[in-house]
């Protein structure tokens, strides 16, 4: 049944490349359009990943940093 | 087991695979890279040097206290210049209400900048140290 809904579904997707498919449609024209005047950056990846979605690279950063911290506390050294 | 063909070609290596590591963070808001990428390739030259030579001259370009203060420090840079932008009345990690005497564009930028520094220093000090440590396991059986 599920798998039914989602063949349906796959036929009903747009064109692969399609300017017009809604994921184009949604925030990606006022990155293009806004992100050199509100962000100050000419890397459009670079805006995005640091200034629009800052909460995701810091958590992102929060996670490297918790993974990381927990390795250091099982690999850590005997005289420390 | 290291020759001389191998140390002097990594010797000769490493200071170029830095640059261009911080030449991947800097240029992040201009050209594909970014803290990320810079931050694990010089975090590479590091472990190139502890592969050619040994771990103790490798470390003795950053000791182990000073990876973890780099680690930390990375990080909190990042949410310090957010809560700047919290404390100038914009919203948490809105750059250009830093009040700095520059349009609010620039000081994004500027801050976008910094930001990717601080998460090269992050990846990069946290790259080297948990290589350190899984070699030196290796070296001294506890």
């Amino acid at each position: 049944m599920i798998g039914a809904v989602l063949v349906m579904a796959v036929v009903d997707m747009p064109a692969f490349g399609d300017p017009e498919a809604p994921v184009h449609q949604h925030v990606a024209p006022r990155y293009i359009e806004m992100a050199y005047e509100e962000t100050g950056v000419k890397n459009i990846v670079t805006a995005v990943l640091v200034s629009y979605r800052g909460y995701d690279t810091l958590g992102e950063l929060t996670v490297i940093f918790t993974a990381g911290a927990a390795v250091i506390s099982l690999l850590g050294r005997e005289d420390e | 087991m290291t020759t001389v063909i191998v140390k002097t070609v990594s010797r000769l290596m490493v200071p170029f695979i830095q640059l261009f590591g911080l030449y991947t963070i800097i240029h992040g808001p201009v050209s594909p890279g970014g803290g990320f990428q810079g931050g694990v390739i010089v975090g590479a030259s590091m472990i190139l040097l502890a592969l050619s030579y040994d771990l103790s001259s490798a470390e003795a370009r950053a000791s182990h206290k000073m990876r973890l203060i780099m680690d930390s420090g990375g990080i909190l840079l990042f949410a310090g210049i957010g809560l700047l932008a919290l404390l100038a009345g914009g919203a948490f990690l809105q750059y250009g209400m830093i009040p700095l005497p520059m349009a609010p564009a620039q000081v994004s930028g500027l801050m976008i900048l910094l930001v990717g520094v601080a998460i090269g220093i992050h990846v990069m000090a946290l790259m080297a140290t948990l290589f350190f440590l899984m070699a030196q396991e290796k070296e001294e059986p506890v």
